[in-house]
């Protein structure tokens, strides 16, 4: 066996307020953006999923950025450098967006709140510090950009999660999808946006560091709450379809051939003005040179990130760029590029693993549906 | 004769002149969740050391190493239907394939369960 043992502790990585808690429940932790985090607990992560698909977990996230921009018009500010509508997004609720570049590519998929006199973001990890420089240096002089590193974010995912955070804070019930409001939660201050990244209803929950922990207790004190990993994060948010920054999106594949021509709003294709917009707009007008899609493997063996796409002719069409096992799923699943003309369901392709041809079939995404909460 | 383990983490029973080889339940525990193995096909003409199959687990895939010289004669087919008898049972029914061996002695420098669960523990 490859000996890929991660180390116990490695120098430099930082903690997130839920570290002490994590070690007490087990948590395997890994390396993950620069922080220790917990990849698994005790259960596994097929139990952890499964979980989740069925109950309701809590994930630490609090090593994504979280950040304010205030000012007068922050929405147009922000236009500038995303596709997104965010001037005509209302008070009280989210929205999911891209930074862009000038070559049409993704810098980082983000969350947008409209919280009245500001807009909150909550961005990725690995990409914090360079959204914030790129924010802070391409509208730095008109919207004042506030990073909040004293807040712990938590994640409570799963079919179960609306009536467990309810017996908490009753009015989180009705909250529609992608809405958000500041409430309290078992008396501590918190900001909570119905939202998530495993495909299943769910909460987000902005929370002090000082009280993260207290917090957290209070929700995996509910029978039907268990601590859950990144390992279940990442299974959970790939049979739901949605991307991981980095490896399905990145600063070379446009809005477009990721498959999120939706982000890209009507008003902001008439009006332009965002960074990429002559190549975006031009593959949203004649079609992508290639496209995001789902695969399945026929057989039973995983085809990882990488594993090169080819046709049936044997020619090179594509990347795998997530793959793994799928535990809702049963089997393995992936998503990947392909060229445009092998983007149809059901078209056959051979996944290449081991210097051997794995067939497999392009699929619709998700691989599971999603269940978020619709009133 | 008594198992014998390797500092890649394989293990082999000699069942008379055919050897069987697993993982280490260290290796099993490290790896998480296995859902598939990429059995030798039989007949495969392994040199100690190379690669002689595959593990996937939730996480990764990793490669199994041959523990010893000599061609493969049977991969154990209960894994197909059920990979998880590796994480159950690593040095039992996860066994993963025979094979015969060119040169017994290759195993001399192996470590006995004594050795191999001081070296583990070594390991932290």
């Amino acid at each position: 066996m490859n000996n890929q043992k991660a180390p116990k502790t490695e120098q430099g990585l930082k903690q997130t307020p839920l570290d002490a808690l994590h070690r007490e429940s087990g948590g395997k932790m890994v390396p993950f953006a620069g922080y220790d985090m917990p990849v698994q607990f005790e259960a596994g992560i097929i139990a952890e999923h499964l979980h989740t698909r069925e109950k309701a977990s809590v994930f630490d996230v609090s090593h994504m950025g979280q950040a304010l921009l205030k000012g007068d018009n922050t929405g147009a500010a922000l236009e500038t450098l995303v596709p997104g509508d965010i001037q005509g997004l209302n008070e009280g609720r989210t929205r999911y967006t891209l930074l862009t570049n000038e070559q049409g590519g993704i810098l980082d998929d983000l969350m947008v709140t409209n919280q009245g006199d500001h807009l909150y973001l909550v961005v990725n990890a690995a990409c914090k510090e360079g959204d914030f420089a790129h924010i802070q240096d391409r509208i730095g002089d008109v919207a004042d950009l506030e990073i909040l590193d004293d807040r712990a974010l938590i994640a409570i995912q799963g079919p179960a999660a609306a009536a467990v955070l309810s017996r908490l804070q009753p009015s989180v019930e009705t909250m529609p999808f992608m809405s958000a409001d500041a409430i309290d939660i078992g008396g501590i201050a918190c900001f909570v946006t119905r939202s998530g990244y495993t495909g299943e209803d769910g909460y987000e929950i902005s929370v002090p560091a000082a009280d993260a922990e207290t917090l957290a207790r209070l929700l995996l004190d509910e029978a039907e709450v268990k601590p859950a990993g990144l390992g279940a994060r990442d299974t959970l948010r790939l049979e739901a379809g949605l991307c991981l920054y980095g490896n399905d999106i990145d600063g070379h594949t446009t809005p477009i051939e990721a498959g999120l021509s939706w982000a890209v709003n009507k008003r902001r294709r008439i009006e332009r003005g965002f960074p990429g917009d002559d190549i975006i707009l031009s593959q949203l007008k004649d079609g992508a040179p290639r496209k995001r899609v789902g695969i399945k493997p026929d057989g039973k063996a995983p085809a990882r990130a990488h594993t090169v796409i080819e046709d049936l002719g044997g020619n090179t069409i594509g990347e795998v760029t997530s793959g793994g096992y799928g535990p809702s799923v049963g089997g393995p699943i992936a998503m990947g590029y392909v060229e445009a003309a092998f983007t149809d369901p059901d078209t056959s392709v051979n996944l290449m693993v081991r210097g051997k041809a794995l067939a497999a079939k392009v699929t619709k995404l998700p691989f599971v549906q999603q269940r978020y909460y619709k009133p | 004769m008594a198992i014998k383990y390797t500092k890649d983490h394989e293990w082999i029973i000699m069942e008379g002149e055919i050897a069987v080889v697993g993982i280490s339940d260290y290796a099993q525990e490290q790896l998480g969740e296995i859902v598939y193995v990429e059995l030798p096909e039989v007949g495969k003409q392994l040199d100690k050391g190379d690669e002689a199959c595959v593990i996937e687990s939730v996480k990764a895939a990793s490669e199994i190493y041959a523990p010893a010289s000599g061609d493969v004669t049977e991969g154990n087919q209960d894994l197909d239907g059920a990979p998880g008898k590796v994480n159950e049972d690593a040095t039992g029914e996860g066994w993963l394939f025979k094979m015969t061996l060119n040169d017994p002695t290759e195993l001399n420098d192996m470590m006995d369960a004594g050795a191999y669960k001081e070296f583990v523990e070594d390991l932290g």
